[in-house]
């Protein structure tokens, strides 16, 4: 392994250069380093970076690009890595130009600057965010040799902060009989998506900051809404009005895109809520294990239900399952850290997580979560992930 | 470091005695945790970008599906092919596909309302050159891809009054889990 072997070197350097003479050093040892920086990057050594998905035939800047969550750990995903996903680009908004207007059915249409927004009382909690498509590839009928998170990279965890929505519903007037608000973005695309009352008024954020730093332009600087469980299309972006209204607008993105067609040829409209779900990070596709012995098996447990209450995990496909330690207390509509030392004695073994959330629900097997829906049909897919590690100790995607 | 002493310190305790809300932290009405700065900027009313399946939002206008050919030819063909056709992105076919092992889900299978391309087209087509449409070419747009799905005849226009009105053949497909 590369960084093992850098680490290798590293003690290797700093025991040379307390025991014998100095020219004997690394280089890093002898001379001053880089001085501080305006604002820092991870070390070259670190080869951290997002991986595209497919993009789209036509359009280039419609497309996304995954967490790298094999790199990681923790359950914070920095800003740079957050996973992204683009319906016409990223727009540089100057947020001197930028107002957010709430109107429809309101006693008053009001603007906002963002720094009207700045001077609100603020929440700042952290959550998930999974773009429903998340592990779409994991549907298709042959099992892909990518990594963890090219295939489930799609999901990111972050601390959010910004004005809870229902403060500007609240100082708009809504009227009682609304039942919808209509979020649209201020980018090329100008995204849609209609919001129900009952969640506007009660966890989303207007957001400001993510991970203590103003949300960066592929987020939507400078200001998105953030929909705590739901699938990432409905935090829409760079928003820029919020209408109230008594119906759904229908939009193409809840129509036409984000439902989930069923074997009867009906589809589910307004499948907003996240699943439960899990995935292992390490050991995971395209890693090698170069000896036998004790691993540590992490990952990453969430669910739109809730906070995650246990992780199982089975090194034999399924036939067994040990309980996973959580990283802390699980916090509702945020990733969880899970882990469990495993040995591996250098035969075949297949790999699995199962994530257990607070009100019951259970991730399901590959073929049980296909089962829900249309054979074509690929968003909300949160089938249980299995890892095969070859006698060589090649880890690769398998369908079990 | 001074050390305060005896006698500077029973003055403060009998101080806090004498002007409690001072020192020992009794209530100050301008710190409280229901306040809010109300910044918000009233303004009239606005019509915005959003259309609804009750024609709501729609501006006046119209548009025939023989200007729409037209646009659709110069403007839309390059990524959505001959007749809506292009694999991967097309607009037109796949009637009665849906509950098949091959299900295509295009405007006229799929789509539950002809407001939505409307909208969409509004705002987001052509990519690249969003926004570039009049109103009435969006409606000349809209009214070529219904005709493509059948919906439309050659000759036909859609405007405001009318595009609402279009029933699409998926209306009834949809399971809301939100109403």
């Amino acid at each position: 392994m590369h960084r093992r072997s850098l680490l290798k070197l590293a003690g290797a350097g700093a025991a040379a250069g307390l025991l014998v003479p100095a020219k004997a050093a690394e280089d890093w040892m002898t001379h001053a380093g880089q001085p501080q920086s305006e604002y820092g990057s991870p070390s070259p050594f670190a080869e951290l970076k997002r991986e595209q998905t497919d993009g789209h035939p036509f359009a280039a800047a419609a497309g996304s690009s995954s967490s790298p969550l094999q790199d990681l750990n923790g359950t914070i995903t920095p800003n740079s890595l957050h996973f992204e996903r683009h319906h016409s680009g990223i727009p540089d908004i100057d947020p001197k130009k930028h107002k957010l207007t709430v109107y429809g059915d309101v006693t008053r249409t009001l603007q906002f600057s963002y720094e009207d927004l700045l001077a609100y009382p603020l929440k700042t909690h952290v959550y998930f965010l999974e773009c429903s498509g998340n592990s779409y590839r994991n549907t298709f009928p042959g099992a892909l040799d990518l990594t963890a998170g090219s295939l489930n990279g799609l999901v990111s965890g972050a601390e959010w902060t910004g004005v809870p929505l229902h403060y500007l519903l609240e100082e708009a007037g809504f009227d009682q009989k609304a039942r919808w608000v209509i979020a649209e973005g201020a980018d090329a695309a100008s995204l849609t998506r209609s919001l129900p009352m009952e969640i506007a008024l009660d966890n989303v954020l207007v957001a400001l900051y993510q991970n203590g730093e103003p949300i960066r332009p592929a987020q939507g600087y400078p200001m998105r809404l953030f929909v705590p469980g739901c699938e990432g299309n409905i935090s829409v972006k760079w928003l820029q009005s919020l209408k109230v209204q008594k119906t759904a607008a229908y939009s193409r993105q809840e129509t036409s895109r984000y439902t989930d067609l069923l074997k009867d040829g009906t589809s589910e409209m307004f499948s907003l809520k996240m699943e439960v779900k899990s995935v292992i990070t390490s050991p995971a596709g395209k890693m090698t294990l170069n000896r036998k012995g004790v691993y540590e098996i992490s990952g990453l447990a969430w669910s739109g239900g809730g906070a995650i209450k246990a992780v199982e995990v089975s090194a034999d496909g399924g036939r067994s399952w040990a309980d996973a330690v959580l990283q802390s207390t699980p916090q509702s509509l945020a990733l969880t850290r899970f882990r469990i030392p495993w040995h591996w004695s250098g035969q075949k073994a297949v790999l699995q997580s199962r994530a257990i959330d607070d009100k019951g629900n259970v991730q399901p097997t590959r073929a049980s979560a296909l089962d829900r829906y249309s054979g074509s049909s690929f968003y909300h897919y949160n089938g249980i992930q299995s890892w095969e590690v070859s006698p060589m100790g090649r880890v690769r995607n398998v369908y079990s | 470091m001074s050390t305060p002493n005896r006698s500077s310190q029973l003055a403060a305790v009998l101080l806090s005695l004498l002007v409690p809300s001072l020192t020992l932290g009794g209530t100050n009405k301008d710190l409280g945790h229901d306040q809010l700065p109300a910044l918000g900027q009233q303004i009239q009313d606005v019509r915005g970008s959003i259309i609804s399946p009750d024609g709501s939002g729609l501006p006046p206008g119209n548009g025939t599906v023989s200007t729409g050919k037209t646009l659709y030819e110069s403007r839309c063909v390059a990524c959505h092919g001959t007749l809506g056709q292009q694999k991967g992105n097309e607009l037109a076919g796949g009637m009665g596909s849906l509950s098949s092992s091959r299900p295509l889900r295009t405007v006229g299978s799929f789509w539950p309302y002809a407001t939505t391309l409307y909208d969409y087209i509004a705002r987001a087509m052509p990519y690249n050159e969003e926004k570039s449409l009049t109103v009435d070419e969006v409606y000349a747009v809209t009214a070529y891809v219904l005709y493509l799905n059948d919906i439309l005849a050659i000759e036909a226009s859609v405007g405001e009054k009318t595009l609402p009105g279009i029933v699409m053949p998926n209306q009834q497909g949809f399971i809301e889990l939100y109403d």
